[in-house]
């Protein structure tokens, strides 16, 4: 996360690599040594340029094409207006968000419960586990879960013995809910991952100095704690957010594609599942997709820089 | 302590008594915080912990009970692993190969000679995390020319800007710590080339963030799915999604080995550096 956090700098612009700005008589000779200073990292940038650079310049570009090669908002404004595209957008922004807020929420307590441990080790432990199920996901994790929950999965025979149902009460792995579930195995790891440094944030000193002045558990959580933290957490949930929306692998694996969310559709696309000629509408969903990341991120640097007043 | 004011001014064994008195709730409370941990901590661990050893014994159960370890002999027979794991190793290799060259020297200049450019470097980096897998391989696969777009390799050349925010994470925390000015001026006073001071000074002293670099990079190709699926290559990932599911258990084991080893690779790195891990732990979550 300390990566995000250099985003909002302002001397992160491109323009600040080479010193082309002067004026003067001394402007080309700067210009030279400039170049010449930064020769070295060119194939570098070259390699961005063409392999990042072009293709997200082809999403902007291409989004806004018709498909004789025209300007037009036709794209965009097919997928916002209606129909399987829109549908497939409010689906993955439902996904993203109950998958941000849950565990969100859970991964606040677990990091809490972790974080009041007085036992090094543990905390050691846990926080290298939230590391590596943080990183859980994609085909591997579905198949976990449909060989433990699925219909005849070892997990469901488990609760069937007890005299549990849950195919027979609503539960469904390879529907929405289901894929909601199963995201939360890297969502929770993820939030106590980026969550615990503020609660090691958060100084003895303020709740010594609450309890002294006579507050009680509630009204110091109520008063400091939950202030102090709230920055904090609604970052991280833009993050999950943010990580949940762009996910493809797990949901794709999981339901084989029955669950119609944006990754989904443009997968289909792509793998021209669907009828010819659409190939600007995978543009412009895929530049929406974007956009909402570039959002989320925006977000989650401005809550960071509140969070970072009262938390270091 | 307003108690122990009071306590005193009347003067009243009882009074002074009373902060001992209003610890027991206290104590209660700490209590039921310890419990309330419990319960959560309880939870937790078993949503974690079931589905892993669910799909263990799924993939291991013989029908009659008790475990057997015939399923593992099976994986290399089923159809298409071999070729999926082949192509799988060729990617990560070409991808390790590619990131090292493309990297190394640079992050070293960057570091010696044009530090304010580590902020760009950091900016660059971070945009293949930001950029979902799904919408980036709309671009690459509409932008490439048609003989790439055909190609396997284009998997590589993709995957190396995927690698890149954990290489260059890995390599500026790991040149961080090196006083690399001195090494470098001692170097080349002695009058070793530039080469030979990457190769035979650098390196060496770069070996724990060169290491973990390098097994990201490796876990990153063996675990994409996203863009080797909808460019149709069958790699190990695509391989457990798609492979005939006659034996549904197989695809089920693979894809539990591909777990551990994730496992194993990161407590590897843990093991390696610890403050290099960090960062990476923290920003590799745009795998899913």
């Amino acid at each position: 996360m300390t990566v995000l956090s250099d985003l909002d700098s302002p001397t992160s612009l491109p323009g600040g690599a080479s010193s082309s700005g002067r004026s003067g008589p001394a402007r080309t000779g700067a210009l030279v040594r400039g170049l010449r200073t930064s020769a070295p990292v060119l194939p570098f940038l070259a390699y961005v340029i063409v392999v990042l650079g072009v293709p997200t310049a082809a999403i902007v570009n291409y989004a806004f094409r018709s498909n004789a090669g025209h300007f037009t908002w036709q794209n965009l404004h097919s997928i916002l207006s209606g129909g399987q595209y829109r549908a497939g957008f409010e689906t993955s922004l439902k996904l993203a968000l109950v998958t941000a807020i849950v565990p969100g929420v859970l991964g606040t307590f677990i990091a809490y419960a972790i974080s009041t441990s007085q036992h090094a080790p543990f905390k050691r432990i846990t926080s290298a586990t939230s590391g590596v199920l943080a990183q859980f996901g994609g085909v591997n994790l579905a198949f976990m879960f449909i060989a433990s929950f699925g219909f005849v999965g070892v997990a469901t025979k488990w609760l069937n013995a007890i005299g549990v149902d849950p195919w027979s009460h609503g539960f469904d792995l390879y529907k929405f809910w289901g894929v909601a579930f199963v995201y939360m195995y890297f969502q929770i790891p993820l939030m106590v991952l980026i969550i615990t440094p503020a609660f090691a944030g958060l100084r003895p000193a303020w709740r010594e100095a609450a309890e002294n002045l006579g507050a009680s558990r509630w009204r110091y959580w109520r008063h400091v704690g939950v202030p102090v933290l709230t920055p904090a957490i609604l970052g991280s949930m833009f993050l999950l957010f943010g990580s949940g929306f762009s996910a493809y692998a797990t949901a794709e694996a999981l339901t084989a594609g029955t669950v119609a969310i944006t990754p989904i559709q443009i997968g289909a696309i792509l793998q021209g599942n669907v009828i010819a000629g659409e190939n600007n509408i995978a543009y412009a969903l895929a530049f929406a997709m974007i956009v909402i990341l570039l959002v989320t991120v925006i977000g989650y640097v401005l809550l960071r820089r509140r969070t970072s007043r009262w938390l270091r | 302590m307003a108690s122990l004011e009071f306590g005193t001014l009347v003067a009243d064994p009882s009074t002074i008594d009373q902060p001992f008195e209003s610890d027991t709730p206290v104590t209660r409370r700490r209590r039921r915080i310890r419990w309330g941990r419990g319960v959560i901590l309880f939870l937790a661990a078993l949503y974690f912990i079931v589905p892993f050893y669910a799909s263990m014994a799924f993939s291991l159960q013989k029908p009659t009970g008790g475990f057997s370890l015939t399923p593992l002999t099976q994986i290399a027979s089923a159809p298409g692993f071999l070729s999926a794991l082949w192509l799988s190793t060729q990617l990560a290799v070409i991808t390790m190969v590619l990131v090292v060259l493309l990297m190394v020297p640079t992050v070293i200049y960057v570091h010696l000679r044009m530090p304010r450019f580590r902020r760009v470097m950091e900016v660059i980096t971070i945009l293949p995390i930001i950029i979902p897998p799904i919408a980036y391989s709309v671009g690459v696969l509409e932008s490439a020319p048609a003989w790439l777009r055909s190609s396997q390799y284009l998997l590589a050349i993709v995957y190396v800007i995927l690698a890149m925010p954990y290489v260059y994470r890995s390599l500026d925390s790991g040149l961080g710590a090196l006083d690399l000015k001195t090494l470098v001026e001692a170097s080349r006073s002695l009058g070793s080339s530039w080469v030979s001071t990457i190769w035979r000074v650098l390196v060496p002293n770069l070996r724990s963030a060169l290491m973990s670099a390098s097994v990201l990079t490796i876990a990153l190709v063996f675990g994409e799915f996203t863009i080797a699926n909808v460019d149709n290559w069958t790699t190990i990932p695509v391989w457990i999604y798609l492979a005939p599911t006659d034996n549904p258990r197989v695809n089920t084991l693979v894809a539990m080995i591909a777990l551990l080893a994730t496992c194993l690779v990161l407590t590897l790195i843990v093991s390696l550096d610890r403050s290099v891990t960090y960062n990476t732990d923290a920003d590799s979550r745009r795998k899913q």
